[in-house]
């Protein structure tokens, strides 16, 4: 049989030097004169350990990493191909704690699979939630979904059975469903990783919500920063017409669903779902007054299901094995599993998806194991630009929606972005301001005027001019900020903001106590 | 290295008449027409409004609204250097500082020879291999000065 190397083709095996491995084992393969198939995977999302390969033996599949071309030779001196022993093995992967220790459901296929493989798919699992759908039909479809607790992925965490329900029950002569792949939040790759690892899971899940919303038509917003997304969703969705998972009578059926790919332009707030749809529609990224809600009036006016890439790529694991078993994950209203992507200044870094309820600690302790930098960790960001920093005081708070609201945080897109204690917490909050007046789409004033004012005000304290007034500003600018924006950008950005000013008031010249320390 | 168009009228209308048929065609025609011209041309924006049914005014204010097209040509390579949390909380502000020091240009600014622009980008998706840059389209993460100073003398090329 010939020998196989799976090689991660991830965006970020790519930027960690995948691309010269891959040249490097073909040279090797042709001097050698040997004869060896590689396989083009995502990412098994152990990024310290990318570029990662794999090589496939009678025991299964070793790994090595993180390799360098360079390393390349010497691999195969010592023994490659037969998974022998070199300081780069990292034995079998499924073994190594990181990868052990997760429920991957969603993430199932990501790493292993040949990710343009429509056999491949199949032969692991795939197209058996989209084969039940068909038989199933859109109520009960819709049913297993409500049932599953499946909760909004992008960061709204509204219930996606519900969403679908209101679509599908809404008349109109076209629907549509609208996959949010405008994966802005720093600290997330989940979408990115998914769309380039396994791009069928989400077509699947796609047909899946057009079979129950009785949508036939649904765009992919992808950000223009994934372009091997792009690239590799682009190319899924051709093999994927010609396999019949898309086009008229999908799989046989008497549904038809078709997809296609939009780019979006650079501008944060077209993540906001509203925004989104007017940037479909060819006009400026401008969030809208809500209602009426997309899946009564959304792009084009037609109703919209409107789910982010994670919500929509889980959905066809939870028709096939039922929403029992995907509930059965969790706790309280957070049910099934959550890819969490650890970020930053962390030892082990990368996808982590697991049941809700593991704690801040373990992840960023435990799980990632402390900083890079092997510094003590001072500030966790979750949630992306918009979310609250965490001090170590709040560890132990469990990742799930509910309790991380009840902390005044909120757990986003899945984003934990660790810090360590070289960090200024005031040039965070200093950033969180500047990053929202560039990316307002300018509707709301408190949004598009107070983020200019907020960089302002802050700038005051830190220089200690008139400390204690321009506290009390800030203060009211968050508040209004907070109340007075359309969306989640200009609403939320106070969340990064008072959560600096709360927990680290030291790095605006604040004593701990409260007292405000003149300048 | 990208190489691109001198601009032609004609040209745009080809390219602008490919998409007029699509719904919401507004981002499809002008992302075709940067990746033909390395920018949205002046002249090509009312054209745009006409084959869109819009105002000029309405055409300026699509263009403008999004962070990715450019109104004039970029340098011969384009660094882009993620500016976002993750990044920073590995050393994104220095690599930064150091790229302008090196560049001797601001963000958003290409170099007096013009072979170098210089773009801030809020995430690549790279977070969990940070600091992480994109020069000319291809990826790079573990960024340190050293890496960095590789990739600013590529970006200095001819």
């Amino acid at each position: 049989m010939t020998p196989r190397i799976f090689i991660s083709r991830d965006a970020g095996a790519l930027a960690l030097g995948a691309d010269e491995v891959e040249r490097a084992i073909i040279a090797a393969e042709q001097h050698r004169g040997l004869k060896i198939e590689i396989v083009r995977t995502g990412s098994r999302g152990l990024f310290w350990l990318e570029p990662m390969i794999e090589v496939a033996t009678p025991e299964g599949r070793i790994a090595y990493g993180p390799v360098q071309a360079s390393d390349v030779e010497a691999l195969f001196d010592a023994g490659l191909l037969d998974g022998g022993p070199h300081a780069l093995r990292l034995g079998k992967p499924e073994e190594i704690p990181f990868l052990k220790r997760q429920t991957r459901l969603t993430f199932a296929r990501c790493g292993i699979v040949d990710r343009l493989s429509p056999q491949d798919y199949r032969a692991h699992g795939g197209f058996v939630g989209l084969e039940k759908a068909i038989s199933l039909g859109p109520t009960a479809t819709i049913e297993e979904v409500v049932n599953s607790g499946l909760r909004g992925r992008g960061g709204a965490g509204f219930p996606t059975g519900i969403k679908w329900r209101t679509t599908a029950q809404a008349s109109a002569a076209q629907k549509y469903i609208v996959c949010n792949a405008d994966e802005g939040d720093s600290g997330t790759f989940a979408d990115r990783m998914i769309m380039e690892g396994d791009p069928f899971v989400l077509i699947e899940g796609m047909a899946i919500a057009g079979i129950a919303a009785g949508a036939t038509k649904g765009f992919v917003y992808i950000r223009s920063e994934y372009p091997h997304a792009i690239e590799i969703l682009g190319r899924a969705i051709v093999i994927a017409r010609r396999e019949k998972l898309l086009g008229a009578n999908i799989l046989g059926s008497a549904y038809d669903f078709d997809m296609e790919i939009r780019v979006g332009a650079g501008a944060y707030v077209c993540g906001e779902e509203t925004a989104l749809l007017d940037s479909l529609e060819g006009k400026r990224g401008v969030v809208r007054a809500k209602p009426p809600l997309p899946a009564h009036k959304g792009a084009f006016g037609m109703p919209t299901v409107v789910n982010n890439v994670i919500s929509l790529a889980t959905v066809p694991i939870i028709l096939a094995e039922g929403a029992a078993a995907y509930r059965d994950f969790g706790l309280g209203r957070s049910r099934g599993t959550m890819p969490i992507q650890l970020a930053g200044n962390l030892k082990y870094r990368g996808l982590f998806e697991a049941a809700f309820g593991v704690t801040l600690g373990e992840l960023v302790d435990d799980i990632g194991g402390g900083t890079a930098t092997g510094r003590p960790i001072r500030a966790v960001q979750v949630g992306g630009p918009l979310g609250s920093y965490f001090p170590r005081a709040l560890f132990d708070t469990p990742f799930d929606y509910e309790a991380f609201t009840a902390k005044n945080g909120l757990i986003g897109h899945g984003g934990v972005v660790v810090f360590d204690d070289t960090v200024d917490m005031a040039k965070q909050a200093r950033f969180a301001m500047e990053f929202c007046s560039i990316e307002s789409c300018g509707k709301c004033t408190p949004c598009r005027i107070g983020s200019t004012r907020g960089v302002e005000v802050i700038d005051k304290i830190v220089r200690g001019d008139r400390r204690p007034e321009n506290l009390a500003l800030l203060t009211e600018l968050c508040e209004t900020m907070k109340l007075g924006s359309l969306c989640a950008l200009g609403g939320f950005v106070p969340y990064p903001v008072t959560s600096a000013l709360t927990h680290f008031p030291e790095d605006f010249g604040i004593a701990r106590s409260g007292a405000v320390v003149a300048a | 290295m990208p190489s691109f168009e001198d601009w032609s009228a004609p040209r745009a209308a080809d390219i602008i008449a490919a998409h007029t048929h699509r719904q919401g065609a507004a981002l499809p025609i002008l992302h075709a027409l940067q990746e033909a011209f390395g920018h949205v041309p002046h002249d090509a924006v009312p054209m745009v409004a006409l084959a869109l049914n819009l105002s000029r005014a309405e055409m300026h204010g699509i263009v403008t609204f999004y962070h990715d097209f450019r109104d004039t040509k970029p340098g011969s390579h384009v660094l882009k250097l993620c500016r976002a949390e993750a990044c920073q909380s590995m050393g994104a502000d220095t690599l930064a500082a150091q790229a302008r020091q090196h560049l001797q240009i601001d963000w958003h600014e290409t170099t007096g020879d013009g072979r170098t622009t210089l773009e801030p980008v809020f995430c690549l998706g790279l977070c969990a291999c940070a600091p992480a840059a994109m020069l000319d389209g291809k990826v790079h993460g573990g960024l340190d000065e050293k890496r960095l100073a590789a990739l600013l003398a590529q970006a200095r090329q001819p």
